[in-house]
């Protein structure tokens, strides 16, 4: 390997360039489904090559192919090169680059049980025990029981002399129910929805997701929505399960704190942030309670890793502390930009991309309290659960959520299910409203593995840390009735 | 990678298969984009790939398995792990058979001067766009890109399929201090995309939209522009235009289909084969594409199907079947909304309170049977007064059902534009409805 990326450094060298690095990345991926009592998919996938980035005449270029030889690899560089020149032609200034310590290093992914020696028939016969207890529930209509598992090996290696070698393992799996009425049909998830959780774990994550164990649970309560009253509209007080928390963090913390879109280079797609450098150490983003902070260390998290995507130790720093506005997700380029110190989330879709801002691990520090605590609490409101539908604008300012499920909270207790719950609100003063966050008892990390940005779409894997926790007189009921 | 080296692979991948039945499916891809903010450009790459997917049958067990790895060693290798996948598994009860081959109408979507473009082209027609903006203190961004595609499907029971085509695609969104407007434009002949006709049309947009305000939040008349059309259809598609949902009853069609359900002015229909769009003859299990109605004079037609779904009621595949597996189903990726003849003009004299919509933003579905989705407006948002455009408005928050925004269609522009879909594109005019239903705004 290190005679490939030799060639591909040695050969951009030669051509004039002061900086060039090359990913070369192999991917598995395997997929087991069931749907309703038939295999719905079982899948096996591999994926492998290789990307250089290179600087030219103070300008980014980035190639990429999927054939690693000696002479594909000296082709694609000097094409890499040819591109950094067009790109030349449109710049300001040169790109300059914050400093980062060459290391030539290993890491092993963090395994008990490589989830691709799992016999085939061991994950068909745990899926089958799901969808057939999710199909023992009356009135649902179409029941889903997955697991996923990917298997990806990394090679980086710079011009500045860093050679680094990660490898990553990641397991998960969920299910659905689906009820159908007239003129409706309800869903509910668990885990959660878009595909149950995932961690940065071999097989042995599998069992604690207790598939098994909430698949009655979760159908019944498809099929209660049905009949369930809408979702009230109007200001009261809500709690949000730990994983639509997760999301809340996600859309209007993650990423409105990604430095390329503060300043203005993912304005054509992803679009901006309102939390502007001139804000940083000034806005009251949120209260207190509100503790949030990026954390690419995190055991099992989606977005752990030793080294991003430009060879730049992992790093954990604060986002957001005691409310207040403190922190960036950065690159060398952003964070030479701005002054301040890389917070190393510069990471690829694979080899094909270019690497971007990503978010790593996005997560809420949890609070004193317990769940029931902050239940008994709130005299009426609204206790929402599982994500459903998301939508944020190109500032990160105006959010509305949906839920598949929602629970009335009278005098401290849950009452009746409600179906079709939305929320909205405008971010800081959604997070200044938050008055009690769920100790760590409740803190669960999720992982999500749909995370879209960038031209040409990258999708990253990524993970939030929560607790329930408790906002005060939000809009919630959203959707004509 | 040329179409007899794909046909050679799919060949290679056949022959190797013990199962009953085998699919073996290669998409290559070469796409380059060259992407701008803050008037520079800072993002500039090219990526080529392919991959390989096989679909192996034993008796009604199925396995897959794909790879981008296409010596002779490995496609044999990939073939035997769907193999050994498909003996590992359960049998599908659902699962008939793959289909058989067709006949299949030929279609010419390549362009050269597309698969040739460059890097310095790329820029040059940025640098231009930039230039333009520059004067009215605009700063660009976007994204330039170019690229083949080539698609080949064979199976077992007589299917062998060969299309390649190209694609151009120019997009900007345009930064004031206060405002943004958003343009684009798409081709497979990179010959077609006009930088300056882009960046006389986003320019516009932003200085018309400077210094925006707020407005009453509540259900109003809208002219929505081709861009925003495009988009809302793309996802009653997901929703609700492929038979997975319908079968499964989480479509809107279960309870409409036969029935008048939008206005009689809506007429929408996919053909993948009319070549004002991104034509592909075939879809990815190589059956011919066919033109579905899914409206016609307003009244709910039909769904698009693939082979798996089409046996299932006793029909034949529509075309549409996406690369397996996939949790979706058949979906249809060229849609054709009728033209009427109306001009922008006139959907805006006619309206009284309103809104005038460039694009959305972030949409997503809320209840997908009931059509009911959420989004912002975005790079444009204007409102109109009497029969006028007054002043820009702060983005809008919508949540609001689909099927009813269209009954409520009182205009359809006379002149359609192509926008690029979910996957393939769109060809669709403005539209002017009676009712939109906003539910909040942002302070931008």
């Amino acid at each position: 390997m290190r005679e490939l990326t030799e060639l591909c450094l040695s050969t951009a060298k030669k051509l004039g360039c002061t900086y060039a690095d090359i990913r070369i990345i192999k991917r598995e991926h395997q997929q087991v489904s069931l749907k309703s009592g038939n295999v719905e998919a079982i899948s096996s996938s591999e994926n492998l090559g290789f990307g250089v980035r290179v600087l030219k005449n103070g300008a980014w270029g980035f190639a990429s192919s999927r054939v690693i030889a000696p002479q594909k690899i000296e082709e694609i560089t000097a094409r890499a090169v040819e591109i950094a020149q067009a790109s030349a032609r449109v710049k300001e200034k040169d790109v300059e680059l914050a400093p980062v310590d060459s290391v030539v290093v290993k890491v092993q992914a963090n395994c008990k049980i490589d989830p691709f020696t799992v016999p085939i028939e061991d994950k068909l016969n745990l899926l089958a025990r799901v969808d057939d207890r999710l199909r023992s529930v009356k009135g649902v209509s179409v029941s889903r029981a997955f697991l996923t598992f990917f298997k990806e090996f990394r090679v980086f290696a710079s011009t500045e002399g860093s050679l680094i070698e990660q490898e990553k393992i990641e397991s998960g799996g969920g299910m659905e129910a689906i009820a159908v009425g007239e003129g409706d049909f309800q869903i509910r998830s668990f885990p959660n929805s878009m595909g149950g959780n995932v961690a940065a774990s071999g097989y042995e994550f599998i069992p604690s997701l207790k598939l098994e164990e909430n698949a009655e649970r979760i159908a019944q309560e498809a099929v209660v929505l049905l009949t369930a009253k809408p979702c009230p509209s109007g200001e009261m007080d809500i709690i949000l399960d730990s994983s639509q928390l997760g999301l809340q963090i996600h859309e209007s913390c993650g990423h409105p704190t990604e430095l390329d879109r503060v300043l203005g280079t993912e304005a054509s797609y992803a679009g901006t942030s309102f939390m502007t450098p001139d804000l940083l150490g000034k806005l009251q983003y949120g209260s207190r309670h509100v503790n949030i902070y990026a954390d690419a260390t995190c055991p099992g998290g989606l977005g752990t890793f030793a080294y991003d995507d430009e060879g730049a130790p992992a790093r954990c720093v604060d986002l957001v502390k005691e409310g207040l506005f403190v922190g960036y997700l950065t690159s060398r380029e952003t964070a030479r930009a701005l002054g301040i110190p890389n917070s190393a989330c510069m990471r690829a879709d694979g080899w094909g991309r270019m690497p971007i801002i990503r978010m790593t691990n996005i997560n809420l520090k949890p609070g004193d309290a317990t769940l029931e605590e902050i239940l008994a609490d709130t005299k009426k409101g609204l206790y929402l659960i599982t994500n459903r539908s998301w939508s944020i604008d190109d500032k990160r300012l105006n959010f509305q959520f949906g839920t598949e499920i929602a629970y009335e909270i009278e005098d401290g207790k849950l009452g009746a299910i409600v179906k079709n719950a939305t929320y909205t609100g405008m971010t800081p003063q959604f997070w200044n409203s938050c008055d009690a966050v769920a100790n760590k008892d409740y803190w669960t990390l999720w992982g999500l593995t749909n995370c879209g940005k960038g031209q040409p779409s990258q999708v990253m894997h990524v993970g939030h840390g929560a607790s329930p926790a408790r906002f005060r007189k939000v809009q919630v009921g959203v959707m004509k009735r | 990678m040329t179409k007899e080296q794909i046909l050679e692979i799919l060949k290679t991948a056949l022959q190797a298969s013990d199962g009953d039945q085998t699919e073996a499916v290669l998409l290559t891809e070469e796409e380059e984009l060259t992407r701008f903010a803050n008037s520079i450009i800072h993002q500039n790459t090219m990526q080529e790939d392919a991959t390989l997917i096989v679909r192996v049958i034993k008796g009604k067990k199925i396995g897959i398995s794909s790879s981008n790895v296409l010596s002779r060693e490995e496609v044999e290798k990939t073939v035997k792990k769907a193999s050994q996948i498909a003996s590992l598994s359960p049998q599908n009860q659902e699962f008939v058979s793959l289909p058989s081959g067709k006949p299949l109408v030929p279609i010419d979507g390549f362009v050269e001067k597309t698969a040739r473009a460059t890097p310095e082209e790329r820029a040059e027609a940025v640098k231009k766009l930039v230039e333009m903006a520059k004067p009215h203190q605009i700063k660009a961004s976007g994204a330039f890109s170019t690229s083949v595609m080539r698609l080949g499907v064979a199976n077992t029971l007589g299917v062998e399929a060969f299309y390649e085509t190209t694609s151009a695609s120019f997009s900007t969104v345009l930064l004031s201090s206060t405002s943004a407007g958003y343009a684009d434009r798409e081709s497979r002949d990179v010959a077609q995309i006009n930088a300056e006709e882009i960046a006389e049309e986003a320019i516009k947009r932003t200085i018309d939209g400077q210094n925006p305000r707020l407005t009453e939040v509540k259900e109003m008349e809208v002219v929505f522009l081709p861009y925003a059309v495009s988009e809302m259809l793309d996802y009653l598609s997901y929703m609700g235009l492929g038979a997975l949902s319908f079968q499964e009853e989480r479509s809107f069609m279960n309870d409409f289909r036969g029935k008048k359900v939008v206005s009689e002015k809506i007429t929408l229909y996919d053909d993948a084969l009319d070549l004002r769009g991104f034509p592909v003859p075939f879809d990815f299990e190589g059956q011919p594409k066919k033109k579905v109605y899914f409206f016609e004079e307003g009244i709910a037609r039909d769904v698009v199907y693939d082979s798996f779904t089409a046996f299932k009621e006793g029909k034949e595949s529509t075309g549409h079947a996406l690369p397996q597996p996939n949790a979706y189903g058949p979906l249809p990726f060229s849609l054709f909304l009728k033209t009427g003849d109306a001009t922008l003009e006139d959907m805006i004299k006619s309206t009284k309170d309103g809104v005038l919509i460039t694009r959305f933003w972030y949409v997503r579905p809320v209840h997908p049977k009931l059509t009911v989705i959420t989004g912002m407006t975005r790079d444009g948002t204007f409102k109109i007064e009497n029969g006028k455009i007054v002043y820009p408005l702060c983005n809008m928050r919508f949540t609001a059902s689909i099927l009813e925004t269209l009954a409520g269609t009182e205009m359809v522009g006379k002149t359609a534009k192509l926008e690029r879909g979910f996957f393939g594109g769109n060809l669709v005019p403005a539209l002017k409805v009676k009712s939109f239903r906003f539910t909040g705004q942002t302070t931008f």
